[in-house]
């Protein structure tokens, strides 16, 4: 057993790379579904124990294939990787009941396996990246991951999928590439690809322009992946056109992940004295946060399709994590980790919920979904109270991180940022008002004014998430410390 | 200071063919419409950075790094080892790039991104029905 968990690290990535394999092997749809459902409950469960032995023994540091760090790749698992870790697999663990009646409305038969397939890939990318501690590694791992997604969203049933699909991987293959340069650059001041060492090494060399150079390859770079406002520009038509599972996994985790490692370089490997004191990076991002939330917000209300809707509220959400972490505070952390589970729970089961009526109705536009909330009570509820943790309503997970992020606001004094976080969440009330006037104030379309009821699967996993979103709304103790230990160990060096 | 500027010149020669690649593959992704060029852009982008990591490794008058060759001075192979997975990581992109133009110019019968927004916003075109039944 001790053994056992001793490896934890590396199972929690080998587990989905290797069942990705035999969902091609078995092909048949069932079966590649069982693999899935297999391997994304095994990686729940390797994460809840990294959970757990994190906040018992601290920091686990791996070194893959008994290569010593720096030298070799190590897996670094603190406090805040071990908290995405969590996240992802949680997600991934709830698609997979969700995504079996789901996908074979959406997608041919021939092809299911291979959707399963890629759903393991892309898991196995998004957890590589928050579990390694080699910046070079990270970009494997991301390019892993959106390479699969890549092909994830062209599987969506409409043919505009493939140009949005096209246009993430021009995008996306820009920011990886330039994560790849950064990361070049450092390579070249100090010799080492390992963050920890990277972190020890830098400072000597922090005046120089290529640190400097490299620190904006970085920041863009995954500034890119994360969907900051000017960069943007991929991601409504990608979760709007990708198939229904897949539009809720991507949006809960993929551009979680990408925070997550912007976090990362900026506090562990650069250090917030450089990064945020230094150079003018906090203004910058402080700004653009600024604009992300209003006019994701805004451009929200003036959607007619319910998902494209959901993603530019993805945009202004991600406004909100990235304000947290410019702040350069303990709270500002918090609030901005926090959000990360939040908002990737949340947006999940409302994606998930748009889901369930797109099953039936197969479209997404506003007009098509009338009156729903009264046929399809189950999943009109679920929209509602993960609508209503979305714009921060007391009791929701979302009203905890908007809570610590305006007491981390208000500890610096910015009245401004205060007005424009409280701005973006009525603006965010008038968007979801929107979708809950169509779905229960409009009469039915005829063919929808019978009860219908949704696949089982998908109903349980939309509703597991909503009330585990109500679960930390309402206990939320465990998850804030957490995340306050994770930001301490940010911003007290390397933990 | 004639000297100092050929200096700058000749001895980062590699830097420079780097940065002009580099600015060449960028321009071409945003200014073609043509996705098959934007696709060559890319390309030409992602082979500026391997050339960027290589001259990284490279030292002058070194030689392969293999042991027991009886040569003190070898090239950095580190920085050639990760290129090496950068450059498979390149060409995945560019396959799944160009099987996604693929399926684009079945889709829709054009590369061309203005004549696929433009049939997609033509609500009398038949590819905008749903591929499933």
């Amino acid at each position: 057993m001790q053994a056992l968990v001793a490896q934890l690290p590396a199972l929690q990535v080998v587990l989905p790379l290797i069942a990705a394999p035999f969902c091609i092997l078995l092909r048949r749809p069932t079966a590649a579904w069982l693999v899935f459902l297999i391997a994304s409950w095994g990686s729940l469960f390797i994460s809840a124990l990294l959970i757990v032995v994190v906040k018992v023994a601290g920091p686990i540091s791996y070194a893959m294939g008994g290569w010593e760090p720096p030298v070799g790749i190590e897996y670094r698992v603190d406090h805040l990787n071990a908290f995405v870790v969590g996240l992802v697999s949680l997600i991934a663990a709830v698609i997979a009941p969700y995504a079996k009646a789901s996908i074979e409305k959406e997608i041919v038969t021939e092809r299911i396996y291979l959707f399963y397939a890629l759903m393991l890939l892309c898991l196995c990318g998004l957890l590589g990246i928050a579990m390694t501690g080699d910046a070079f590694n990270l970009f494997v791992f991301l390019e892993i991951s959106s390479l699969s997604s890549y092909a994830l969203i062209a599987m969506g049933a409409k043919r505009r999928a493939l140009l949005a699909a096209f246009q993430y991987l021009v995008l996306g293959t820009v920011g990886g590439t330039f994560i790849l340069i950064g990361v070049g650059l450092l390579y070249a001041m100090t010799g080492t690809l390992n963050m920890e060492d990277l972190a020890t090494r830098l400072p000597a060399v922090t005046d120089t322009t290529t640190v400097k150079a490299a620190l904006a390859f970085i920041v863009v770079g995954t500034s890119l992946k994360l969907g900051l406002l000017p960069l943007h520009l991929w991601l409504p038509n990608a979760y709007t056109y990708a198939p229904s599972a897949v539009s809720a996994f991507i949006a809960a985790t993929s551009t979680k992940v990408a925070a997550y490692a912007l976090i990362r370089f900026i506090y562990t490997v650069f250090g917030a004295e450089f990064a945020l004191a230094q150079m003018p990076l906090d203004d910058v991002l402080i700004f653009l946060a600024l604009a992300a939330m209003l006019f994701g917000s805004v451009a929200a209300i003036f959607q007619t399709d319910v998902k494209r809707l959901l993603a530019w509220s993805s945009i202004a959400q991600i406004g909100y994590i990235v304000l947290g972490m410019a702040l350069a505070s303990a709270a500002g952390l918090t609030a901005s980790i926090l959000h990360l589970l939040n908002h990737g729970v949340l947006k999940a089961a409302l994606f998930m919920a748009v889901g369930m009526l797109f099953w039936h109705t197969r479209s997404a536009q506003l007009n098509d979904l009338a009156g729903l909330g009264r046929t399809m009570p189950w999943a009109g509820a679920a929209f509602v109270a993960a609508g209503l943790g979305l714009i921060g309503v007391p009791l929701t997970a979302g009203f905890i991180s908007k809570w610590y992020l305006l007491a981390a606001v208000m500890e610096q004094g910015r009245m401004l940022l205060v007005a424009a976080v409280l701005i973006s969440s009525l603006l965010g009330v008038i968007y979801i008002g929107r979708v809950v006037e169509t779905l229960y104030f409009r009469a039915p379309a005829s063919e929808n004014a019978k009860r219908i009821r949704p696949p089982i699967g998908m109903l349980v996993a939309t509703w597991a998430l909503v009330l585990a979103s109500l679960a930390i709304g309402i206990h939320s103790t465990p998850v804030v410390q957490y995340a306050q230990t994770a930001a301490a160990g940010l911003l007290g060096g390397n933990p | 200071m004639m000297v100092d500027a050929l200096e700058q010149v000749y001895g980062l020669y590699n830097y420079w063919v780097v940065c002009a690649l580099m600015m060449i593959g960028l321009y071409m992704v945003i200014a073609h419409d043509n996705l098959m060029k934007s696709l060559i852009g890319l390309s030409v982008f992602q082979t500026s950075v391997f050339i960027l990591y290589i001259s990284l490794g490279k030292i002058d008058g070194g030689t392969a790094p293999i042991l027991g060759a009886g040569e003190l001075v070898y090239s950095h192979p580190l920085p050639h080892v990760l290129i090496l997975t950068a450059i498979v990581v390149g060409v995945a992109t560019t396959a799944l790039g160009l099987a996604l133009v693929v399926r684009i110019h079945e889709a829709y019968g054009s590369t061309e991104e203005d004549d696929i927004l433009a049939s997609d916003a033509d609500p009398e075109d038949e590819g905008n029905r749903d591929t499933i039944t």
